[in-house]
C-alpha cells in the first residue's frame, strides 16, 4: 500500500510541493548506518508542530510571522521527556492545534517511546526531545546556519543514537 | 523537515522522517522515510489511540534501524478512520495562516 501524499492537502497547495526535486545543494545521498541494536540504543524525537513548554519557554514568534508572512520562527525548543501533556503548548499558524493539545503524543510520542524502553524494545529515550516550528522561509537560511547545528550539538550531548523526525 | 533530517544524518546521527507527504520527502532525498496517510498535525495517529500511535512509532523504529539503503521508504498501511472531507477540514487552522491570507488577497486583487 502506497500513501497518497496529497490526500489532505488543498489542491492549490500541491504545486508548491510536488515535482520540485531536491533542495538546492542537497542532491547527494547522505547516510549514517544505524550501528547498534535497538535494544541498546537511545532514541530522540523531533517534531515540527511548534511545541514548547508553557511554564518555562517562550512561544515561537507568531507575531512576527503575522507581519512577515514569508517568515517563520527558526528557533528550537528542548522538550523534557518528563513533560506532561498539560505542560505543553502549541504555536503553529498552519495547523489546527485542538488534537495536538488534547494529546501531544500524536506529534511527539514521548510516552509511547518510554513504554518501548520499559519493555526493552529500545534501550532508552533522551532526557530532552526536540521541537521546532515547521513553517520556515523557503531558503531555510537560519535553520541551515544556526538551528541545525544547535540541534546536532544537543543530540550529541544527549547521546542520541538515532532521531525520529515528524513534520506537522 | 527532510532537509533537516539530511543535515542531522550528515553530522553522523541516523534519522527517519515520519511524514504525510512521503513523495515529497523522497524528492528532498531524506535518508529514511515512513509514509502515513494521516492529516497534517497527526504524524503518529489519532489522539488517544495508543495502539495506532505505537504501531506508527514501531514502524519508524524498524525503518530507522533496519533500512539498508539511502532513500528507503516504507508506508504504514493504516487508514484514517474519519471521512476525508471531514478530516481535511479538521486539520486546517480556524483562521487562515498569514501566507494563505496574503495569497488569497493577491488572487482576489488580481481577479477584480
Amino acid at each position: 500500500m502506497l500513501v497518497d501524499s496529497y490526500k489532505f492537502l488543498p489542491r492549490s497547495f500541491r504545486p508548491l510541493y510536488e515535482g520540485r526535486g531536491a533542495f538546492p545543494g542537497e542532491e547527494a545521498p547522505v547516510w549514517t548506518p544505524f550501528a547498534k541494536r535497538l535494544s541498546e540504543s537511545r532514541l530522540a524525537l523531533l517534531s515540527s508542530a511548534g511545541i514548547y513548554v508553557k511554564a518555562s519557554q517562550p512561544t515561537f514568534d507568531l507575531d512576527r510571522e503575522q507581519e512577515h508572512p514569508e517568515w517563520g520562527d527558526p528557533t528550537w525548543r528542548s522538550i523534557p521527556a518528563t513533560a506532561r501533556p498539560a505542560d505543553i503548548a502549541i504555536a503553529h499558524l498552519h495547523i489546527d492545534d485542538e488534537d495536538l493539545l488534547a494529546d501531544p503524543e500524536i506529534a511527539l510520542p514521548m510516552r509511547a517511546l518510554d513504554e518501548l524502553a520499559r519493555e526493552g524494545v529500545v534501550g532508552g529515550a533522551v532526557a530532552n526531545h526536540v521541537a521546532v516550528m515547521g513553517y520556515q522561509d523557503r531558503r531555510l537560511e537560519d535553520w541551515h546556519g544556526t538551528t541545525a547545528g544547535e540541534i546536532v550539538a544537543h543530540l550529541r550531548n544527549e547521546d542520541a543514537d538515532g532521531v525520529i523526525l515528524a513534520p506537522a | 523537515m527532510p532537509v533537516l533530517a539530511r543535515w542531522i544524518e550528515a553530522a553522523g546521527i541516523p534519522t527517519v522522517v515520519v511524514t504525510m507527504m512521503p513523495a515529497v520527502a523522497e524528492e528532498r532525498r531524506a535518508p529514511r522515510i515512513v509514509g502515513v496517510e494521516f492529516p497534517f498535525g497527526h504524524a503518529f495517529g489519532m489522539p488517544h489511540d495508543r495502539a495506532m500511535q505505537r504501531r506508527t512509532l514501531e514502524l519508524a523504529l524498524r525503518v530507522l534501524a533496519g533500512a539498508e539503503t539511502f532513500r528507503t521508504r516504507i508506508d504504514l498501511d493504516v487508514e484514517w478512520r474519519v471521512p476525508v472531507r471531514e478530516a481535511y477540514r479538521a486539520w486546517q487552522p480556524k483562521v487562515p495562516s498569514p501566507i494563505v491570507r496574503k495569497l488569497l488577497e493577491t488572487r482576489s486583487r488580481g481577479s477584480t
